[in-house]
């Protein structure tokens, strides 16, 4: 596992500030994602965790402005390589996309075209970027077929998605995602509707995937044991907003955010054994709140067991309590948000 | 003296039909289930893991003749039911599905629209108790607040609940009748993290009030661990290793098992790499391997392993494997 890289601190590769995306619906406004910040550094794995409604795959989405209509980018910058992605044009983002950023998607079934053969659809994406011509780019695509580990290239490039297994279909859906080498890769969910043994092999091929381009990864996931693996660093997303970021062994071992803690706790733990005593996860009550009518103050604070009167009052801000570790909680002295969301 | 659940060479088979321009026919089956057998116990939970396509939901719904199996035996206290599920006898079948309840995996899709949850409620009820309609909607609202739930929210309609509160009027529904066995078949898995251990901490908590007995059908071998008392390992229909969950967990005997068991991530970075990695994929049980059928993909295959299939045998006190050259 890679230490951070303190240059990358300095200068992230992609930086997301007061990140926040509406949608505007009959009932009202649905706060999806509600000022987030995070960076990621060059060669550095993020990962993002959290419930579902967390925002979690919204603001993963919305770095390359790929949300949903009728989702709107309301507040907020993305700068990656230098260049804000919200107010960029849609031509720039076209560029961008798939070249310098690239997504893997939670269901290898429906992200595939099951019209085209995987060469086609591989190779159109090589030549659509670098205008390459279609042989060549049938070559590169049989060559990332075979450093996701397909064998037999030349002949999975004739076949259909539906002849696909879905391991082996999220693996072309990685070779796609890695034709240009991006610099940095969306990874939402990746393994989620795979089999345990087929998420080993998937995210053992990631992290030697990113170690041997040397690329950034953002990997979202509701996982723990998932992000444990994988990442870096964690970002703790709750109801559209971040709770806690932290170094990996920060987030395990030394968790500050109440909903951190909690929600590390609440997971049963395979090697662990519950024989002879009395059966009880820890659990956080209730559930996450409807994003429609948020409650005031922090998200959190009705679950919370160490909530005070003033966190159903105060929205918390960030506030960095050690290296590269910041959480949101007046518990652990957050100041009061100053600008509330309008 | 509780009851026994035994089941014993359960068999399913579902034949790979080939359709011509005026007939069918039969070119090959698939066996789902094959050869499975186990017994639980009052009080015990035993958990019945393995990936897509293993055979365990296959199993429980052969159980309940929900699929018909092809074979084998499910004893209830030592009688054979599965005729009886099959039969014309009407007040026998449902005498003995009165015992054997089933919670589905899907809150969404096993909850009727249309149905207030006291309605949904009240159906077993009227099924297997009839007479005492009057006391109904008391016995309702006592399941509800078992459940957790507010017996006042028994007038609302399954949209206005979330994903974990309907798992609660599953798990609700399903000891309205006071059953003594209940096959849970992945009643966790579309669930929120934080909601699946209240889930699951309402499961432990009314088996330790009311006795029953668990067939948990999971694919998440960390809910299996934590609510079960035993585990049995499917892989391609059959049941390769069996055993109490602790010695399981902790010495697997079968490669597969270890396999498995190591393939999940372990919450606590840097944990990873003792893992053993399991080449390939499932075979389709289309063409299911000779001998052992885990030993294309296990790096302790022996030549025998090509050959001939092992059986579940003894691996000590505690524990059944099926491995020519176990751990």
């Amino acid at each position: 596992m890679l230490s951070i890289p303190v240059s990358a601190q300095d200068k992230p590769l992609l930086a997301v500030e007061g990140l926040r995306v509406q949608f505007p619906t009959r009932d009202g406004v649905v706060r999806a994602v509600d000022g987030v910040d995070f960076h990621v550094g060059a060669g550095e794995t993020l990962g993002i965790v959290g419930e579902s409604g967390s925002g979690k795959t919204v603001t993963s989405l919305s770095l390359l402005r790929l949300a949903p209509p009728p989702a709107r980018i309301t507040a907020g910058r993305v700068v990656f390589e230098g260049e804000d992605l919200v107010s960029t044009t849609p031509a720039r983002l076209v560029a961008i996309r798939g070249r310098r950023m690239a997504m893997i998607f939670q269901n290898p079934a429906t992200s595939l075209n099951p019209v085209l053969s995987i060469g086609r659809q591989l190779s159109e994406i090589l030549r659509w970027h670098t205008g390459i011509g279609r042989k060549p780019a049938l070559d590169r695509a049989a060559e990332l077929l075979r450093l996701v580990g397909i064998g037999d290239p030349a002949a999975r490039l004739k076949q259909y998605p539906h002849e696909l297994s879905g391991g082996m279909k999220q693996r072309v859906g990685i070779a796609r995602a890695l034709l240009c080498e991006p610099a940095l890769l969306l990874a939402d969910e990746p393994t989620t509707a795979l089999d345990v043994t087929i998420q080993a092999q998937i995210l053992d091929l990631l992290a030697e995937l990113r170690t041997r381009l040397s690329m950034s990864m953002i990997l979202v996931t509701h996982d723990m044991g998932v992000v444990a693996r994988m990442a870096d660093r964690i970002t703790v997303m709750y109801a559209g907003r971040v709770c806690e970021t932290a170094a990996a062994s920060t987030i395990f071992d030394a968790p500050l955010h109440p909903y951190t803690r909690a929600l590390l706790e609440s997971v049963p733990r395979i090697d662990h054994s519950y024989s002879g005593a009395r059966r009880v996860l820890p659990s956080i009550a209730g559930r996450p709140p409807d994003l429609l009518h948020p409650p005031a103050g922090c998200r959190f604070h009705a679950r919370c067991p160490e909530a005070v009167p003033d966190c159903a009052r105060i929205m918390p801000r960030e506030i960095s309590v050690g290296p590269g570790h910041t959480v949101s909680c007046i518990r652990r002295g957050s100041p009061a948000e100053t600008e509330l969301a309008a | 003296m509780s009851a026994v659940l035994e089941v014993s060479g359960l068999r399913k088979q579902y034949a790979v039909v080939k359709r011509q321009l005026l007939r069918r026919r039969v070119t090959c089956a698939v066996h789902a289930v094959d050869d499975v057998s186990f017994t639980v116990r009052g009080g015990e939970t035993l958990g019945l893991v393995g990936e897509s396509g293993c055979g365990k939901t296959t199993t429980a719904r052969a159980i309940l003749n929900l699929v018909r199996a092809d074979g084998g035996e499910v004893r209830l206290d030592g009688q054979d039911v599965r005729p009886v599920l099959a039969g014309a006898d009407r007040a026998a079948m449902l005498a003995v599905r009165r015992r054997i309840q089933y919670v589905f995996q899907d809150p969404y899709l096993s909850l009727n629209p249309r149905w207030t949850v006291t309605e949904a409620m009240r159906e077993p009820l009227r099924v297997h108790s009839p007479g005492q309609e009057r006391e109904w909607n008391a016995r309702v609202a006592e399941l509800l607040s078992t459940v957790g739930l507010d017996p006042r929210h028994g007038s609302r309609y399954p949209h206005e609940f979330s994903g974990g509160q309907r798992q609660r009027v599953g798990i609700a529904r399903a000891i309205a009748v006071q059953p003594e066995f209940i096959l849970l078949d992945e009643p966790v898995s579309s669930l929120d993290i934080s909601v699946r251990a209240q889930i699951l901490n309402l499961l432990a908590a009314l088996q330790d009030r009311l006795g029953m007995a668990y067939l948990y059908i999971s694919h998440d071998l960390s809910s299996v661990r934590f609510i079960s008392t035993h585990v049995a390992v499917m892989y391609l229909g059959r049941i390769v290793e069996m055993g109490a969950v602790d010695e399981v967990f902790a010495h697997p005997r079968h490669h597969y098992t270890a396999a498995l068991i190591s393939a999940i991530p372990v919450a606590r970075p840097g944990a990873a790499d003792t893992r053993t990695q399991l080449k390939g994929e499932v075979p389709s049980a289309l063409n299911r391997p000779t001998g052992c059928a885990f030993h294309p993909r296990c790096a302790a295959a022996m030549p025998v392993c090509r050959s001939v299939d092992p059986v579940l045998a003894p691996m000590g006190p505690h524990s059944l494997a099926a491995c020519h050259n176990p751990i």
